[in-house]
């Protein structure tokens, strides 16, 4: 499934792609588009997908909320024992989320909490997946503490410094929600390219959302595209 | 910052507070807007601020007593049962004359509740859960924007009323994210400076002269008069600090009032039921004390039915009802329990009542 040539990121052979990032940056929306993508693009192949939520420092807009779509493409989902029931709001995460990691046949994206203290929670399940992941982190160059080069490095390193995890792949995800213009794309995805110099990880993809900016605005900004349809995000919010 | 940037609302309602002038921040973590108080510890050391993390609700509302009666500009922040900890402190700085901004952040109760957004603290925010005579200023913005417009212009209104200021945001704002601009910081008096800005705050005694801030007044005559104090500047917010928005009243037959978040979604359901042949207006409160009693006058006489929507059991209804006067009928829309309507349901439920008129 990873393996295989798509439109939006370079085919790898690895199993288990991790998404980290700052607070807010967009890895729920990446997480959840990207497994819908890729649903549909093995849409009847029996390929498993799994979406393992690991926020547990988010009390609101968590991908699990999204469960029911998600299962209905085919993506199994696995979340704290106590799912969308955030009433009791313990993060008690289910030895559950081991299968899909320890499953050799099943891929999985794995969408963890913001930040470094979002992400500590991967030192628990990164042993049954070792080898087998990439660990992407989301950068937005709109958020303030991700708007330069300093902020957005200093923040790949304290994710790195938490998890004990060498990050993969940057993704750019520079939007402004409604107001996102394929300018934006193009201003995160040179600071996508200052950080990816300074650190020498490459640049995963670059996320664009659809339908506010078209795919053919991009032209030339890079190879890996992918168009984000904001799944998490409720209509009246943008009225 | 002249250009947009992504904010998730706790953090955008602690920046426009610093901006605003805020300097200290007591409080006690509570979800959703355990935000705040981080990134006050992160960033109110850099404006030469405190940040301090109280043991309790009451805890912090005593240090916000104290650090603002010495002429300290004061934010604090919880969500429901936190701010229902903390009404006995707002009741003494009230009567204390102290001012102080404190953001709601609301989630839905009673007791304890849930962790999800409600609005079930219309009572206690414009009602006031502290006992005695007392009024505080509340204000309901309904996106990250308007909430970093209000929180900006707080500390000063704190100030000028030497009361506390509050600002009624929900769960939902708190947590989700908008592009924003963030307005430029404001001057705050340096300590060397507050005996002359302040000059009613307990500053020190060197100047040779003494201030006293306090809530108790033995005798009943004195005590009347403090609470006439009081409420003449009650009269005058009253007047000055009503603010609310109207929507399309000139022709609609039906006029729903909702605040905060749930005016967006309202807004949403107009745009469904005009598809559907119906006109809907909206009042908006923005101020829900002193509530907007001029905004009711501009319901245009065919109006059929006022709805009050409510994420709630049904509080702001009661004034709602006062302002309407009996010139239409009032009915609710209503959830509760930190479930938030959508637009669809509250078309339905107004398909339904419109009906029965």
């Amino acid at each position: 499934m990873f393996n295989q040539k798509n439109p939006y990121f370079a085919p790898t052979d690895k199993r288990v792609l991790i998404v980290a990032g700052h607070y807010g940056s967009g890895k729920t929306e990446f997480s959840v588009s990207l497994a819908m993508h890729l649903a549909e693009l093995n849409r009847g192949t029996g390929k498993k997908l799994a979406l393992v939520d690991l926020d547990i420092a988010n009390p609101y807009f968590r991908s699990r909320e999204r469960r029911k779509l998600l299962e209905e493409y085919g993506i199994k989902v696995y979340a704290d024992v106590y799912d969308s029931e955030i009433t009791a709001e313990l993060p008690a995460l289910s030895a559950e989320i081991r299968k899909p990691l320890e499953d050799d046949s099943t891929y999985v994206i794995v969408d963890v909490g913001g930040n470094d203290a979002g992400a500590r929670v991967l030192n628990q399940f990164k042993r049954y997946c070792a080898g087998d992941h990439l660990f992407l982190t989301v950068i937005n160059a709109n958020r303030p503490e991700t708007r330069d080069l300093e902020g957005a490095v200093y923040h790949l390193e304290s994710i790195r410094h938490e998890t004990g995890l060498a990050p993969d792949g940057i993704i750019n995800n520079c939007h402004l929600l409604m107001e996102t213009t394929a300018n934006t794309v193009k201003k995160g995805h040179k600071l996508c390219e200052e950080v990816s110099k300074a650190t020498g990880i490459p640049i995963f993809c670059d996320c664009y959302p659809e339908p506010l900016v078209k795919r053919e605005d991009l032209e030339g900004l890079s190879e890996h595209l992918m168009p984000i349809k904001m799944y998490m995000r409720e209509s009246w919010l943008d009225k | 910052m002249t250009e947009k940037v992504l904010m998730k609302g706790n953090e955008a309602f602690a920046e426009a507070a610093i901006r605003g002038g805020s300097r200290y921040y007591f409080g006690y973590p509570i979800t959703p807007q355990s935000e705040i108080p981080e990134y006050m510890s992160k960033e109110l050391p850099k404006w030469g601020g405190a940040f301090l993390q109280a043991e309790s609700e009451l805890a912090a509302i005593n240090m916000a007593y104290g650090a603002a009666a010495a002429g300290g500009n004061v934010f604090i922040s919880s969500s429901s049962p936190g701010i229902a900890l903390m009404q006995e402190g707002l009741s003494f700085m009230c009567s204390a004359q102290v001012p102080c901004v404190i953001l709601n952040v609301s989630r839905c109760g009673p007791g304890v509740g849930g962790i999800q957004p409600g609005q079930c603290d219309y009572y206690q925010a414009t009602r006031g859960g502290g006992n005695g005579d007392y009024r505080i200023p509340v204000f309901a913005p309904d996106s990250i924007q308007s909430s970093i417009d209000i929180l900006y212009e707080a500390t000063d209104l704190a100030q000028k009323y030497r009361n506390p200021i509050m600002i009624l945001a929900d769960g939902m704002m708190g947590q989700m994210m908008e592009p924003v601009l963030m307005p430029e910081p404001k001057y705050v008096p340096t300590l060397e400076e507050l005996p002359t800005a302040r000059p009613w705050a307990v500053t020190g005694t060197a100047k040779g002269y003494r201030n006293v801030v306090k809530s108790l007044f033995m005798k009943p005559d004195e005590l009347e008069v403090n609470v006439e104090k009081i409420f003449e500047k009650y009269d005058e917010a009253a007047k000055d600090l009503v603010r609310y928005e109207t929507y399309n009243l000139e022709d609609a037959e039906v006029v729903f009032v909702a605040f905060g978040t749930l005016s967006r979604i309202t807004r949403e359901a107009m745009e469904i039921l005009e598809t559907k042949g119906i006109k809907a207006g909206l009042i908006r409160p923005i101020s829900l004390w002193p509530f907007p009693a001029e905004a009711f006058e501009q319901i245009n006489p065919k109006t059929k039915v006022v709805i009050s929507n409510e994420l709630s059991m049904g509080q702001m209804i009661d004034d709602v009802e006062r302002c309407v006067k009996g010139r239409y009928p009032v009915r609710l829309i209503h959830r509760t329990g930190g479930i938030v309507p959508t637009s669809l349901e509250i078309v339905e439920k107004t398909m339904k009542i419109l009906g029965e008129y």
